[in-house]
Order: structure tokens, then C-alpha cells, then sequence
């Protein structure tokens, strides 16, 4: 059996909306090259509305594949449902991942918050910090 | 165009090896162990196949133990050495840190034991110094290891000149010479090894057939335990087609090394010059002290196992050292050896090349590498940040 599904293949060889977004509303890098992956994912919002979105990553095939497939499901979202857009979905809708990549599908959810977070942060939106908690540590990087 | 660069990972069965070990399958399938001529001449074959491996290192052929490979080898010596050390007080071991896993587990598991370790540093160049190991020897030191060849940056160890050391201390000198075996001569006399492993799977045998190789005053324990097979230190019948076919590939690779190092070294070496011109990349371990085939670099802002899958897509194997591809969240313990920050070794690409690649394949590389890198560095955040000045170049 092949390492990753055909969905992980197909995001992997041909990203959706790969690049960047030089008018960005939200940015957000999450991930540290120590550990072996970054991503960074840019938003454009328009009436709350996530009009625009791009990433850039650095990282193994399954963290490109996330990437992609996150900016997928986002692209043309609510940007409060974007929030609830969980590491699982993303799995199930890439058709699996190696139990040993699963952090790269939280990475993902992780980069599309870090992005929403900022959107808030430089809109001065009030949010609940709850909402943002896993941002602040990667367990990946410590110990 | 499929390039098969991976080498030292493993190599495809030889004509030569495949030819020597189909009679022993199909015909001469007896039972060495057998009383009846029919077992005695799978005997013959393993003695010849014995006598074969002893000539190529120099050895005698009872100082040939065959194994089920290199790892096999490796754990019998190093257990071995530390029980017949134990029963003279001798508890210390001395190694490398950046020796395969099969020697670097079992030295953690006899720590585990109460034996101490001392893993010496290999310096940025990935080569062990001597004084180094003369350093570390101790009153109660029981077995010096160090590897022959690297198995991922090629280095070649001052093997000769620890083994002079060691019998000079009297301390028994074990090499893993897996890289090094069919690709460089090996003379177990002259440099003064005491034992020796090596796995036929990487110079054109099958796999799971290695070889130990113990000099002829030193006990030896068995690690596995049940019949008198090779003398009683290590039960199991013998795989004999698998046997004779290393001493065929093994026979072969040492009549052919000149010729086959004379192709080999010019293909390396355009590798070398070519991808070197990417920039900031960095070649890993030093040039002077190298295996012939085993080219190892990294690439600043790009992950190995990206790099590897698109490889992968244009038809070409390869290998690397980035945490992804190890299946742990560190990169690769050598090149974190030599070195190199986690950063940099997770964008590492190992290409290793034999006498069955050509320059067509060498050209076919160096036109997709580069433009991989390239690739990968435009949708990498890491090369975003390091090319803004964001970020200092680390290499």
C-alpha cells in the first residue's frame, strides 16, 4: 500500500491556492523549521466572508496536502464557521493520513486560526482567547 | 526515466549472484547438516561459499560466521565482546555517534545493563579522530566499534589506524563495514580488525545474508541459540542459496572494484559539482575520506520528504535524512552529528550510486533536482523569511 491516499497525492503534486496574498487581511504562521514543518496561510475577508486564501509551506508531503486541502475548505466560508474547521475534517476529507502525520492536519487547523486570529487582532474584533488557546504551544517543539 | 539512486539503501540481486544461487534452490536443496551426500553437497557449497568471503577480507574461512545480515552481525559482536568483557570486570565500551542503529541500540540496551558508553563526536567532516579513541580508551574498556563507511554521508573511518590502536591496548576493535564491503578493500589482517560485519544486499546479493567475520583467538558467543551450525555460534540451518550467492556478488564486486570505482567516481562527482551550484546547499562530510558512490547535501528551506516524493514522481529513488522520513520528529541522529542545525538536515537528499547507474541517469537528476529545490523553496515560508533577511542563511 502507497504511504498516502490519492487525495494526499493529488494535494501534494498540485496545491490549490498556493502562494500569497501581498493584501492579506489575516496571516498566520504556525509550525517552527526545528520540527520540520511551518506553514503560513494568508485570508482575505470581505463582510465576513473569507473571499481569498493562500498558504505557503514548508514540510513533508502530508503537510502540503493539509495545506492545500484546508484552504479548500475554507475559501468562501464564514470566517467564524472557518474557525470550527477541525484537523479531522480535514483527514476525512483527504482520505487519511499515516497515524504518525496526523500533527501535520493540526497544523492545519492551527494555520487557518492563526490567520482568523490576526484578521481579528488587526480589525480590533473582540474574540474569547479560548477560542485561540492551542496556538500557543507546539508540543512537537518541546521536551 | 526510472534512476534507481538509493544505493546504500539496497542494490538489485547480480547475474552472478542470482546464477551461483539457483542450483541451491532447486536442485542441491539438501540439508548442509545432512549425513547423505545430497545434504554434503550444500555442505560443499557453503564451504566454498565460506572460503570465498575469507579470501576477499583476508581472513580464514573458520573465522567466517554467516548471519541473517548486518544487523544480526553487528549485535552478536557487540554482545558478545561486553559478556566476555563482564567476566573480567571490563564494563566500557567505546563507539560513534553516528553508527548505524544496529550498533547504537544495542549499546543503549547494554547501558540499560550497567555497561558505560562513550560515543565519540565525529567533527563536522563526519570523521572519527584518532586520538579521539585514544583518548576514551579505558583500563576496562571491552570492545572499540566504530563503522567502516557512513552509511548516509560516506565517510570513511581511520579504520587501520584505530585497529593498530586497539591492539597495541590489547582492546578488541569491532568494525560495521556494511557500506564499505564489495566497494572498498578490506583487509581484516593489515588493519587489525577483530571483527567485522557486513550485509550482502548492499553490493548485489539478496537480502537477509550478512556475514561476521571474528578472529580466530577471540571468543564469540552466539546470539541465537539451538543447533551446531557455523561451529556452534549461530544455530539455525544455514541459508545456503542465500550464502553462496553473497560470495558469489561479494567475489565479483572485489575483482570488480577498480572498474567499478573508475565509473562510479566521475558520475559522484558531476553530482557533486552540478547540484552544488543550487544555492545554498551544502555537501555533507568531507570529500577526502568518501565511499565512492554516496553523495549527501542539503538544501536550505525545502523538507527531505517533499523533495523525496517529487523525485519519487519524475522516476528517481532516493533517500534523506529530514524527521518526516525517519518517522521520528528529529532528523537524522548523523547529520545532527556533524553539526548541522534540525533546520537544515530536514531539507537533506542522499543519492547513491552504483556501477549499475549511468550518466544519462547522473544528467536526468541534475536536470529535476534543481528545479524540485526551486520548486519547493518558492512555496516554502521557511525560503520566504531566509530570502527577505527575515531570517539568517545558515548555510
Amino acid at each position: 500500500m502507497a504511504l498516502y491516499s490519492d487525495k494526499v497525492m493529488d494535494h501534494f503534486q498540485n496545491p490549490r491556492n498556493v502562494g500569497k496574498l501581498d493584501d492579506a487581511d489575516g496571516i498566520g504562521e504556525v509550525g517552527n523549521a526545528k520540527c520540520g514543518d511551518i506553514m503560513r496561510m494568508y485570508i482575505k475577508v470581505r463582510d465576513g466572508v473569507i473571499v481569498d486564501c493562500k498558504f505557503n509551506t514548508f514540510g513533508c508531503g502530508s503537510a502540503i496536502a493539509s495545506s492545500s486541502m484546508a484552504t479548500e475548505m475554507i475559501k468562501g466560508k464564514p470566517v467564524d464557521e472557518a474557525l470550527e474547521l477541525s484537523n479531522k475534517a480535514v483527514v476525512e476529507a483527504l482520505d487519511g493520513l499515516p497515524a504518525y502525520k496526523l500533527h501535520c492536519s493540526v497544523l492545519a487547523e492551527e494555520a487557518v486560526k492563526a490567520a482568523v486570529k490576526d484578521y481579528y487582532d488587526k480589525n480590533g474584533i473582540a474574540y474569547d482567547p479560548a477560542l485561540f488557546s492551542k496556538l500557543e504551544d507546539c508540543e512537537h517543539c518541546h521536551g | 526515466m526510472f534512476v534507481y539512486a538509493d544505493n546504500a539503501a539496497t542494490t538489485c540481486v547480480s547475474r552472478a549472484a542470482l546464477d551461483a544461487m539457483l542450483p541451491y534452490l532447486l536442485e542441491d536443496y539438501g540439508n548442509p547438516s545432512s549425513l547423505y551426500a545430497f545434504g554434503q553437497k550444500a555442505q560443499e557449497g557453503l564451504q566454498k561459499a565460506r572460503e570465498t568471503v575469507a579470501r576477499c577480507l583476508n581472513a580464514e574461512p573458520r573465522e567466517i560466521y554467516f548471519t541473517s545480515g548486518g544487523s544480526e552481525a553487528d549485535n552478536q559482536a557487540i554482545v558478545s565482546a561486553a559478556r566476555v568483557g563482564a567476566r573480567h570486570g571490563k564494563k566500557h565500551l567505546i563507539s560513534t555517534k553516528f553508527e548505524h542503529h544496529a550498533v547504537l541500540h544495542t549499546l543503549d540496551k547494554l547501558r540499560k545493563e550497567g555497561f558505560e558508553v562513550t560515543l565519540l563526536d565525529v567533527h563536522e567532516d563526519g570523521v572519527v579522530r584518532l586520538e579521539d579513541v585514544e583518548a576514551a580508551l579505558r583500563e576496562d574498556t571491552c570492545l572499540v566499534t566504530v563503522m567502516f563507511a557512513n552509511n548516509e554521508i560516506g565517510t570513511v573511518q581511520p579504520i587501520a589506524e584505530i585497529g593498530a590502536l586497539c591492539r597495541e591496548r590489547g582492546v578488541p576493535f569491532h568494525t560495521d563495514a556494511v557500506q564499505a564491503a564489495g566497494h572498498m578493500p578490506i583487509d581484516v589482517k593489515a588493519m587489525n580488525i577483530d571483527m567485522l560485519s557486513l550485509s550482502g544486499h548492499k553490493f548485489h546479493a539478496p537480502k537477509g545474508v550478512g556475514v561476521l567475520y571474528a578472529k580466530r583467538s577471540l571468543p564469540l558467543f552466539p546470539l541465537i541459540e539451538g543447533g551446531a551450525q557455523e561451529r556452534g555460534k549461530r544455530a539455525g540451518t544455514e541459508n545456503v542459496a542465500g550464502i553462496v550467492a553473497l560470495a558469489a556478488a561479494l567475489e565479483e564486486s572485489c575483482a570488480h572494484m577498480e572498474e567499478n570505482t573508475a565509473k562510479i567516481i566521475p558520475m559522484r562527482d558531476r553530482l557533486f559539482a552540478e547540484l552544488s551550484k543550487i544555492p545554498h546547499s551544502k555537501i555533507n562530510g568531507s570529500l577526502e575520506h568518501h565511499v565512492p558512490g554516496t553523495v549527501n547535501m542539503c538544501f536550505e528551506g525545502i523538507e527531505g520528504e517533499s523533495l523525496l516524493l517529487l523525485l519519487d514522481r519524475e522516476g528517481i529513488c532516493a533517500s534523506s535524512g529530514s524527521a518526516c522520513t525517519s518517522g521520528s520528529l528529529d532528523p537524522s541522529h548523523v547529520l545532527l552529528s556533524i553539526g548541522l542545525p534540525h533546520e537544515v538536515a530536514h531539507g537533506s537528499l542522499r543519492l547513491s550510486i552504483g556501477e549499475y547507474n549511468s550518466m544519462d541517469q547522473i544528467e536526468h537528476i541534475l536536470e529535476v533536482v534543481p528545479r524540485v529545490v526551486a520548486y519547493l523553496r518558492e512555496i516554502s515560508p521557511v525560503w520566504d523569511a531566509l530570502e527577505k533577511g527575515e531570517q539568517p542563511h545558515l548555510i
